[in-house]
């Protein structure tokens, strides 16, 4: 073994401490035995020590030696030549009082460890259950940054939809992307869609007119925000909505036109 | 330091013996114990208690197993931390003690008493404060090596050396 490098492992600060396990302890305690080295370095880290705690008393405590000694000198005193005692028929019943009591503070434990089991397992589904909030909540705080630097952005272009003749107070507005081809449906102004139907988007070219369907507006009632992401690569001079049957149609239903506007030349 | 001779006859039940091991151990128990319930009163206590327990089971410390200041250390930090948790002295004392060795140091006014207090200040103050951690938990508190790890969230091994070369510093400050 090399002295030096067991010494300036630091081991032995440890052993001094009392923070080794026993094997560990006892190792040591070998060791100082067989290497004066090792005892050498030992005493001067109790020293150091000793002199710490020293340094933290508040006073020397000497008085407090002779009230020891005469309590050593009772005991003394007292450590007659123990008697033994037969043991009577009352302790066997305290035995068997003491199991009954055992195994009831047994069985209380044992349930109020499965209460703490079962509390720990509500306290992770609620921890799960926030973790899924927060993720749904950083989605959609990413959402809505994603549609206002859309909406900022130099190339799009605001068409508001008007209500036609089937739906005169609703409205909608489609924000049109033309680099990205992407464009965004507001469609918070238009009445849920009764059930079986849904909102067809159309972007039309004017003579001829010829509609090209951009995409439906699925999920409506459960979108909560109602503003839909679509991607359009025509030269749109004017949007349309209508209300077709489930799954959308080929060619827009013209007497179900809810809303309709025109693309401003720029 | 260590009286294997001396040990050997308190385990015999000699008196003298005995008094001869106060005055190596007192004092520097007493510090370990104030340091954790930092009560005076309390303290003198429990360093009765802990001398009584060294007396009556001398003949269990076994020198295989560790030094015979560990084993006093163990005695003494245990024993208060039995009262820290007793229930009197928790209705006595509403906020528990939270000072560590180097608070108490650091704020003690009498020194008339503790003979190298003066010093010991001035040397605590030259200390890393990682040293003043790992000393507080290793030495004081009784922490283990894994204990203290977890606790300052350092690697297992770095406790050992570093601790190692704090009690070096020390060693220096105090032989200075």
């Amino acid at each position: 073994m090399d002295l030096q490098e067991y010494i300036s492992s630091g081991i032995l600060e440890l052993y001094v401490c009392g923070a080794l396990s026993e094997e560990e302890s006892r190792e040591v305690s070998h060791e100082l035995k067989q290497h004066p080295e090792i005892r050498e370095e030992v005493e001067e880290i109790e020293k150091a020590l000793s002199q710490l705690a020293i340094g933290v008393a508040p006073y020397n405590p000497e008085h407090l030696l002779a009230s020891l000694k005469s309590k050593i000198e009772d005991r003394n005193g007292e450590t007659t030549i123990p008697v033994r005692r037969k043991t009577s028929t009352v302790f066997a019943y305290l035995g068997w009082a003491a199991s009954f009591l055992l195994l009831i503070g047994l069985f209380f434990l044992f349930n109020r460890n499965n209460d703490l089991r079962e509390s720990l397992r509500t306290q992770q589904a609620r921890n799960a259950q926030m973790e899924q909030q927060i993720a749904d909540a950083r989605a959609n705080a990413e959402s809505a940054r994603e549609l206002l630097a859309m909406i900022r952005d130099r190339n799009t272009r605001r068409i508001p939809l008007a209500g036609q003749a089937v739906a005169p107070d609703s409205y909608a507005t489609v924000y049109w992307n033309t680099e990205e081809n992407q464009a965004f449906i507001d469609a918070q102004g238009l009445p849920e869609p009764p059930r079986g139907k849904v909102y067809q988007v159309w972007s039309l070219t004017m003579q001829p007119l010829k509609p090209t369907s951009i995409g439906l507006l699925s999920n409506f009632t459960a979108d909560e925000n109602k503003v839909f992401q679509m991607r359009n690569t025509n030269n749109s001079e004017a949007f349309g909505i209508t209300l077709e049957p489930e799954g959308g149609s080929e060619t827009p239903t013209m007497d179900q036109l809810y809303v309709m506007g025109t693309v401003s030349t720029p | 330091m260590q009286q294997d001779g001396l040990i050997l006859e308190l385990q015999n039940g000699n008196q003298r013996a005995f008094e001869r091991i106060y005055e190596l151990y007192s004092e520097s128990t007493y510090g370990i114990i104030f340091s954790i319930v930092n009560d005076e009163k309390v303290a003198e206590e429990i360093l009765q208690d802990v001398f009584m327990k060294i007396w009556d089971n001398a003949s269990t410390y076994d020198s295989d197993k560790g030094r015979f200041f560990t084993w006093i250390l163990n005695i003494a930090r245990n024993a208060s931390i039995d009262k820290l948790r007793s229930k009197d002295f928790k209705n006595k004392r509403q906020n528990l003690p939270s000072d560590n060795f180097v608070d108490i140091l650091e704020t003690r006014t009498n020194y008339a008493a503790a003979t190298d207090a003066i010093g010991i200040k001035k040397f605590i103050g030259a200390l890393e404060p990682i040293c003043k951690k790992l000393i507080d938990l290793l030495f004081f508190k009784g922490f283990t090596q894994k204990e203290t790890a977890e606790e300052l969230k350092m690697p297992l091994g770095s406790v050992k050396t570093k601790n190692r070369a704090c009690i070096k510093s020390l060693r220096k400050l105090v032989l200075e």
